[in-house]
């Protein structure tokens, strides 16, 4: 398997990560990195610590060690700050906000943005049609999938250079599921920025990542090229489940 | 006839007051999900500054402008000192928070004002009635100034970036933080407006009622029951059930209960309400799919 041998500046680098709730520690310690224009996959079980791993990147949750952005540290930034400086972050539940319109939630997006917003709201219909036939509507009303369109329209208006994805997948339909990764594809292609999405669903994100890590209970178990995980049988059979 | 139509004028201009601070308990409502019990004692405050203001000579709209950022700031502090804290506390802290400011407010007003009715002026004038007797000069004058902070409350909400930030941090705060919001200053932000709009309604109903520290307790209540009869979760809501219970209430104290027995009807529209239609008239329940 390969080991973590990629030189160069890292957009992301963790190392040593603990990070919890209350008097618990849920993450303890791991090190990963997330390079530009890639995507960096998180796999692991439900409670894992995956979404734990991206709310301790966005200073949602305590956490000790190093998260290092771009070379300057992470911890102890507000939440607001960190996803000024750059990452943006479509959180497990989607964090549609119901009462507003899809207009109003994609002018949340580009919050920390000035000037006029139509030319990048019409780059996100080209990515999202479905966004456009829906602008005036409340967003509340969106199904599962269009609410994630949204999620991750909004995400990309904050013009992020780090995209944390919290399980896309979830709880939409294997079609839309399809089309939704599809999207993402070319959202890489052409946005250059780092991804790191987690996933249950790891067929899907293996496919759609360079690199991998397993997580288990808090501790990153395995990691290396999505590729060569994906070849290896006994890999998937006894981490995996597929 | 002409009786009824003064009346129901008189109504819509009370009615305004209430409107403003049902629309107050709404913006903290939507952010904290508890009503503000001391919106009015913080309103009958503020407009004691404005008296001591304009008896020290101070020009009336200098005075009316100084006393709603006064009260702006009161609320910006109250809700970094008192509520910032309390923001993951159970129900009970919140409310024994606002009774205790109701307190604060009233005894501090009473211990440095006394509890003596005071005239308070109206900017418009004494002259006699308007529109063939309808209104009188400073109903006419509070209803225009109250649709005035209405209207500029909803376009601030409606149209501007601000606006729409401190909307979407009171809906949803940990997705605001994550879009770059700064949250905490919204939610302050959205206290010093609440307090800045009783305000003013303290300065446009203290003429009517005369300036005392109790000022405020019954408007408080009709404002209330005009927010519950709107809806609580709704602004434009809580604003129309203000100036119905204004109108119901001048109607049903002249021509029903009698004036003594007015404010009484602000309760049984508030039991009638929640035991009838808990969302309020134009409370949407909020439809969502996942």
């Amino acid at each position: 398997m390969a080991s973590d041998t990629k030189s160069g500046p890292a957009l992301l680098e963790v190392k040593g990560l603990r990070a919890g709730y209350g008097e618990t520690w849920a993450l303890h310690g791991i090190d990963f990195r997330v390079d530009s224009g890639g995507v960096t996959a998180l796999l692991g079980a439900n409670g894992a610590g995956k979404t734990t791993t991206l709310r301790a990147i966005s200073g949602m949750v305590k956490t000790d060690g190093e998260i290092s952005f771009l070379g300057t540290s992470l911890r102890g930034m507000k939440t607001e700050k960190i996803a000024a400086a750059g990452v943006a972050h479509v959180p497990d539940g989607r964090g549609t906000f119901m009462e507003l319109s899809v207009e109003e939630n994609m002018k949340l997006g580009a919050y920390t943005r000035r000037g006029d917003m139509s030319g990048e709201f019409e780059r996100m219909f080209a990515y999202f049609p479905k966004l456009k036939q829906r602008f005036r509507q409340q967003a509340g009303l969106l199904s599962g999938g269009e609410q994630q369109m949204l999620a991750i329209a909004r995400a990309l208006l904050l013009k992020p250079k780090l995209l944390l994805l919290d399980e896309p997948s979830f709880g939409l339909a294997p079609l839309i599921v399809r089309e939704i990764f599809d999207i993402m594809r070319e959202i890489k292609d052409k946005e250059g920025v780092g991804i790191l999405v987690v996933e249950q669903n790891a067929s899907l994100a293996l496919d759609i990542s360079e690199r991998a890590y397993l997580l288990e209970t808090g501790r990153i178990v395995m990691s290396g090229a999505s590729a060569e995980i994906a070849k290896d049988e006994g890999l998937r059979r006894s981490y995996l489940g597929y | 006839m002409d009786g009824v139509l003064h009346q129901v004028f008189s109504g819509i201009a009370s009615g305004g007051i209430y409107a403003s601070i049902a629309l107050a308990l709404v913006m903290i409502f939507t952010a904290t999900h508890h009503v503000n019990f001391a919106q009015g004692e913080m309103a009958m405050f503020s407009t004691y500054i404005a008296l001591t203001l304009i008896q020290a000579g101070v020009p009336y709209w200098i005075a009316f402008f100084a006393t709603v950022i006064f009260a702006m700031v009161v609320g910006v502090i109250v809700q970094k000192v008192l509520m910032e804290p309390l923001m993951n506390a159970p129900v009970l802290a919140s409310v024994g928070v606002f009774i205790g400011l109701l307190f604060i407010f009233n005894s501090t007003a009473g211990w440095i004002f006394t509890y003596t009715l005071k005239p308070f002026p109206s900017p418009f004038g004494e002259g006699g009635p308007l529109f063939g007797g309808f209104f009188s000069r400073h109903e006419l004058g509070s209803t225009a100034i109250t649709l005035v902070v209405l209207l500029s409350v909803w376009a601030f909400f409606r149209f501007t970036r601000l606006g729409l930030a401190m909307r979407a941090a009171a809906y949803n705060p940990s997705s605001s933080r994550l879009s770059g919001v700064p949250v905490a200053t919204m939610l302050a932000l959205g206290w010093g407006l609440a307090s800045g709009i009783g305000a003013i309604a303290g300065m446009m109903v203290a003429p009517i009622v005369f300036l005392d520290p109790n000022m405020m307790a019954g408007v408080l209540l009709y404002a209330f029951a005009g927010a519950l009869l709107g809806g609580i979760t709704n602004p434009l809501g809580a604003v129309v059930g203000g100036f119905i219970v204004g109108v119901i209430e001048n109607l049903g104290g002249a021509y029903v209960v009698g004036t003594e027995l007015k404010l009484s009807m602000a309760l049984i529209i508030i039991v009638v309400v929640l035991t009838l239609k808990p969302a309020g008239l134009f409370g949407k329940v909020l439809s969502s799919r996942v």
